[in-house]
């Protein structure tokens, strides 16, 4: 990773070279996450056997539609998963060291905001209403251990504010005085009080017109770059994940389909999956045309046999309504999980069910 | 042209005194009766572009100017007339989840406006147009009818709201963020269901968006409010890729490509203050790159530029088009 120059937002946001996970130090490791939703229905695999890894100072997107588990990853990493939902199994390792399904939930408060913090979807609309925003910046950080002296406090929650490109007079303003995406910043510097080695931003940009998207996302990819932090980004926006992660993780009811290095995985996505999503983007590049995917999402209470994109993929072959693919290494840093490719047929314990075309993209 | 609707200088003021907003500032606009089109009005929050829809539908009354259906003043039609309005010209909403009674059957929903305007003679007809109004918007009669809302995606209701509009054979429908809370894979499903509409039964379009993508790929001709204002229309394609108007610039670079390859090229300015919008003259001038004294004193008129209309100061040299004149600003020339 090059690194990032600090000076101004905007030469943060495009990056010439990605992180790789190979030989950096591992902020998390995710190892087989399972959540479960018991419901009155039956039980929903919110995530089911989920596996990736995430480099000190990456930028990691995971993507997918809704329902796809996308969320819920997020809010098992930070163990905020509330009953009826559980983490059935599974390991969620950060720092090489911690497991942060083994931590008692008072030990699980210490580790959120000072090494794991989450802007949640919809983190400015649930700033409180009454206080002022400097207040809530200092309440965040005694929740979670750090009590500052009086005078501290204030310097402290003007360079927090300064780091987000707000004015040290913010923290005296409520909520309703501010802009939607000054609040977003608000909720950045507060996710950033205790210095987070990771930082999940769930949808951080959903209810923001674009071109304060912009701001945020610059904003967001300042302060990682001054922390050194990890970022998740989780969402559904292709434009977004091009333009900001450093690697990708796309999902698809409860599975990751495929992983790796933003630009290859946009030029030549391996999975079908993949594939048809990046085929079906509206750009303003070109000619206008619209490409379908086809059929419809599954219901979570009954997902297909074998792989769960089968029924939607125009590739499917002879194996894929049986046969659950596991997420293999096809390419050296990419990962897909799809049976037209030798490594994940081998890594199945499949062999000789060739597909009749060639894996071509 | 027959025109079929049409806004003739409408404003929409909501409040009053120091509390009032302009929504909408002299919009005007219209939809030919008899050539289908697809327009789009595209803006951000607060653009006023729900305001726009909610007029031309007469769910809202303007403050001033008139909104016409078939040339009569849309508060002044009589009940036959109100009623041949409300068949002509339908309505698609955002969320495709919120609009239906959780208790009632997807039957139930398609048979109502089908009685309500007599369109069938007994329940074999009523049946098949139901059925074939749904094989039109690419689903599987099977797949939904006996169904509740609930048991459906939000890709298949939303496909039965355009459905349901269909089954009353309108002009016009108005389509108010019909695919923002449809998932991606579902989205230009959704999109090719309106373009069948238009293509193979002639209705037009009023598709109201924050997404200039999806505009470009549906519509012809593109409007772009800013707080209530016309900022620049024209044919879409022009609009898209060669925005004249500050605003429709800056809005066209601040969309994220999914090219990586493509840089994310819009300003990283950061807005400190919670509202930057002029009082009088160009709302967009306390933003704008370009802003000069007379932008903050007088709105700009609209001047003709490259066969789009672009209300800003930057292009006084050219012609300025007139209020009614509907050659300049749209993608189909009419008269």
């Amino acid at each position: 990773m090059t690194a990032p120059d600090t000076s101004s937002p905007t030469t943060t946001l495009n990056r010439p070279s990605f992180a790789t996970t190979t030989g950096a130090a591992e902020s998390l490791r995710v190892e087989d996450l399972h959540v479960h939703y018991r419901t009155r229905a039956g039980i929903v695999h919110a995530v089911d056997g989920v596996s990736f890894a995430l480099a000190a100072g990456e930028r990691l997107g995971l993507v997918g539609e809704s329902g796809s588990g996308k969320s819920t990853i997020a809010l098992a990493l930070l163990r905020m998963i509330r009953p009826p939902g559980e983490i059935v199994s599974g390991r969620i390792l950060l720092d090489d060291e911690l497991d942060v399904t083994a931590l008692a939930e008072a030990e699980m408060r210490a580790v959120r905001l000072a090494r794991i913090a989450l802007i949640p979807q919809g983190a400015m609309n649930s700033l409180n209403p009454v206080a002022r925003v400097g207040r809530q910046i200092v309440d965040g950080m005694r929740a979670h251990g750090l009590n500052l002296p009086e005078r501290e406090r204030g310097r402290r929650v003007d360079a927090l504010l300064g780091s987000v490109g707000l004015r040290p007079e913010v923290a005296d303003r409520y909520p309703h005085e501010l802009s939607g995406g000054m609040k977003q910043r608000v909720c950045i510097a507060m996710a950033i009080a205790l210095k987070p080695s990771v930082i999940i931003a769930d949808e951080p940009t959903s209810a923001l017109d674009v071109v304060v998207q912009r701001q945020i996302m610059a904003t967001l990819g300042k302060v990682q770059a001054e922390l050194g932090a990890a970022v998740i980004l989780i969402g559904h926006d292709m434009g977004l994940m091009a333009q900001f992660v450093d690697r990708l993780g796309v999902m698809y009811g409860g599975k990751l389909m495929e992983t790796g290095p933003t630009r290859p995985l946009f030029k030549q996505p391996l999975h079908p999956y993949a594939q048809v999503l990046i085929a079906s983007l509206p750009s303003l590049e070109g000619e206008a045309e619209l490409v379908k995917i086809p059929g419809q999402p599954h219901s979570p209470l009954a997902p297909p046999s074998g792989c769960v994109f089968h029924p939607r993929c125009p590739r499917a072959f002879a194996p894929c309504p049986s046969v659950v693919p596991p997420l293999a290494e096809v390419e050296p840093g990419r990962r897909a999980a799809c049976l037209l490719y030798e490594p994940v047929r081998a890594a199945a314990g499949l062999n000789g069910a060739e597909p009749a075309e060639e894996p071509g993209r | 042209m027959t025109t079929l609707i049409e806004a003739d200088g409408v404003t929409k003021i909501f409040g009053q005194g120091d509390a009032a907003t302009v929504a909408l500032d002299d919009f005007s606009f219209a939809v030919d009766a008899n050539a289908p089109s697809i327009t789009a009005i595209a803006g951000e929050s607060g653009s006023g572009k729900s305001t726009a829809a909610r007029l031309l539908l007469g769910f809202e009354r303007p403050t001033t100017g008139t909104v016409r259906y078939r040339g009569q003043d849309l508060r002044a039609l009589n009940g036959r007339d109100r009623r041949e309005f409300r068949r002509e010209v339908q309505a698609i909403f955002q969320d495709p989840f919120g609009v239906y009674n959780p208790f009632y059957r997807v039957d139930h929903l398609l048979s109502t406006p089908i009685a309500t305007f007599g369109l069938a003679k007994g329940k074999r007809e009523s049946q098949a147009l139901i059925e074939t109004a749904l094989a039109t918007v690419g689903l599987n009669p099977a797949d939904v009818l006996g169904r509740f809302p609930h048991q459906l995606s939000g890709g298949q209701r939303q496909r039965i709201t355009i459905a349901r509009a269909l089954l009353l054979r309108p002009r016009l429908i108005i389509a108010d963020e019909p695919v923002s809370m449809v998932d991606a894979s579902l989205r230009a499903t959704i999109l090719e269901s309106l373009l069948t509409l238009y293509r193979d039964f002639g209705i037009s379009f009023v598709y109201i968006t924050h997404d200039l993508t999806t505009a470009y790929q549906i519509a012809q001709t593109l409007i772009v409010l800013y707080r209530g204002s016309v900022a620049e229309s024209g044919p879409v394609g022009t609009v898209v890729k060669q925005p004249q108007h500050p605003y429709t610039e800056l809005l066209v670079r601040s969309i994220p490509s999914p090219d990586p390859d493509q840089p994310w090229q819009a300003e990283a300015a950061l807005d400190d203050q919670p509202e930057a919008v002029a009082l009088r003259g160009c709302r967009f001038a306390p933003r704008c790159p370009h802003a000069m004294p007379i932008c903050r004193d007088d709105p700009p008129p609209r001047y003709a530029s490259r066969g789009s209309a672009v209300a800003c100061y930057l292009y006084r040299d050219n012609p300025v088009v007139a209020n009614g004149d509907r050659s300049v600003g749209s993608a189909v020339a009419v008269d």
